[in-house]
């Protein structure tokens, strides 16, 4: 356990989180509640049946600058910047020279000259001198005095209205700029539960002051870390370090969707031989959803065998679904058997325990489309 | 009847060699909501401090270690339909298995309420 013995950093809402009860534990450096007292279950429950606040500021904001940024960082995801839209936002990846995952991030554009991006916490300083190293021509600034908060579920809109009358109409994955409770913010319409809602970055000294106006809204409550994990995996949303990272390609981790069309012919980003090759001719793994038989929950890690017992794969997220009532999990397996309704089997405690293959996610996104 | 306690926060309450086996309110307090429960079958042969069950919150798996050696004569059905029913009644309802103890002198190494008692407050 390294990180106990260096200090954990804190978020603009660590004495909110205390307040509010919040079971802190260390997450990427950072000193995160991983729970509140009504406990995770009610928490994703909640969410998917009214909204939930949380705090996401370990992640790292970013912005960049220059003649034409999102030329620029072409070269180092393989999304299609160029064609995205002024206010427009998207998932993408950085990619390495072997064609695998260094992080998976947002993009937003917000000027032809500027671009707003969110990473991950645990890469956010490796990402940041990745694009420092790389972006010839353009500033990368790390906004390390901003707060982030998600507003995520069903009744966020709504209830999000009444502080941010701006937000009403906003589409799914577009940035916007405009005052939240008369706080200045810049806000997506985007989130991590499968649900409809709101990323909001803010300025760290009225972080408080926002998510307080936030948690008096009509059916918020404060949700942790604990069911943002449980709510992103039956949404079927892979997590970075766990279900992509730098030994899993796109194509492997079957979000090829966020390569654009012209790069998949023109290439020009970071393994782009070895990317274009499996979009070509297949990759020889790919992540699936695994839905077990039984009731038992299937971890991370947990050996994955055909039928004969042969080891064909490893679960990478797995765990208890309270909106689905059983267990789920995503992993990854041969491309033969990564058809849906495929029978296989999880070894859990020695166990052989029978599961199949199923489509994700396990609950169905539920975003804007208005 | 006498009650016992391991420093992994299981209790077993012994009538003569009957021991019944459960964890305690620490223990589902720290583990949060229980999802799932696993109980030996009975018949089944075990040793102190092997493992014995396990309990699963949305979080984690945790097994749970038998605080003394004997035979299984009976698991708690009841917690593979309602495993909530460990953050409901842990110290009651929720047993985990019913034992007949082989080696009643292990009682000895454990704690009683008043020490398990202690031993939590110095865990806090």
């Amino acid at each position: 356990m390294s990180e106990s013995h260096t200090p954990l950093l804190t978020t603009p809402l660590d004495s909110l989180h205390r307040e509010l009860g919040g079971k802190m534990v260390p997450f990427a450096g950072y000193a995160m509640p991983v729970q509140y007292p009504t406990g995770i279950l009610t928490e994703h429950l909640h969410t998917r049946a009214a909204a939930g606040l949380f705090d996401v500021s370990h992640m790292g904001q970013v912005v960049i600058e220059g003649d034409d940024p999102a030329a620029a960082l072409e070269a180092l995801v393989p999304g299609d910047v160029q064609a995205l839209g002024i206010g427009r936002t998207r998932y993408s990846v950085f990619t390495g020279t072997n064609g695998g995952i260094l992080d998976d991030l947002m993009i937003s554009k917000l000027s032809p000259t500027k671009l707003f991006l969110v990473i991950n916490a645990a890469c956010k300083h490796a990402d940041f001198k990745h694009m420092q190293d790389w972006l010839a021509g353009c500033s990368v600034t790390m906004l390390d005095d901003r707060a982030l908060l998600a507003l995520q579920g069903p009744k966020a809109a709504e209830a999000f209205a009444a502080i941010a009358p701006e937000s009403v109409g906003q589409g799914f994955m577009t940035i916007r700029e405009y005052d939240v409770a008369g706080i200045p913010c810049l806000v997506t319409r985007s989130g991590y539960t499968g649900e409809d809602g709101f990323e909001i970055s803010a300025p760290a000294a009225r972080a408080e002051e926002l998510a307080r106006a936030l948690l008096a809204l009509d059916g918020v409550r404060p949700i942790g870390l604990g069911a943002r994990d449980s709510l992103r995996l039956e949404a079927g949303l892979c997590l970075y370090g766990s279900d992509i990272d730098t030994t899993t390609t796109p194509v492997e981790g079957d979000i090829q969707w966020i390569i654009g069309k012209r790069r998949r012919e023109q290439g020009g980003f970071p393994g782009a031989a070895v990317i274009q090759a499996q979009l070509a001719d297949g990759a020889r793994r790919k992540r699936v959803g695994i839905k077990p038989d039984g009731k038992a929950p299937a971890r991370a890690h947990t050996e994955i065998t055909d039928l004969d017992g042969n080891v064909i794969g490893e679960i990478t997220s797995g765990g208890f679904g309270p909106s689905v009532n059983g267990p789920v999990a995503m992993g990854y397996v041969p491309a033969a058997f990564a058809a849906p309704g495929t029978k296989i089997k999880l070894v859990v405690r020695g166990k052989a325990l029978d599961a199949a293959v199923v489509s994700l996610p396990f609950t169905p996104h539920r975003y804007f489309k208005g | 009847m006498t009650i016992r306690f391991t420093k992994d926060h299981e209790w077993i309450s012994v009538d003569g060699t009957t021991g019944t086996v459960g964890i305690t309110d620490y223990a589902q307090h720290a583990l949060g909501d229980i999802v799932f429960v696993e109980v030996p079958e009975a018949g089944r042969e075990l040793i102190v401090g092997g493992d014995a069950a396990v309990v699963e919150s949305v979080k984690a798996a945790s097994e749970v270690y038998s605080p003394v050696s004997g035979t299984v004569t009976e698991g708690n059905a009841a917690l593979a339909d309602n495993p909530a029913l460990v953050n409901e009644s842990p110290e009651d309802q929720a047993w985990f298995f019913k034992l007949t103890l082989s080696n009643p002198a292990e009682l000895d190494e454990l704690m009683d309420r008043t020490a398990y008692d202690a031993y939590v407050a110095g865990l806090e």
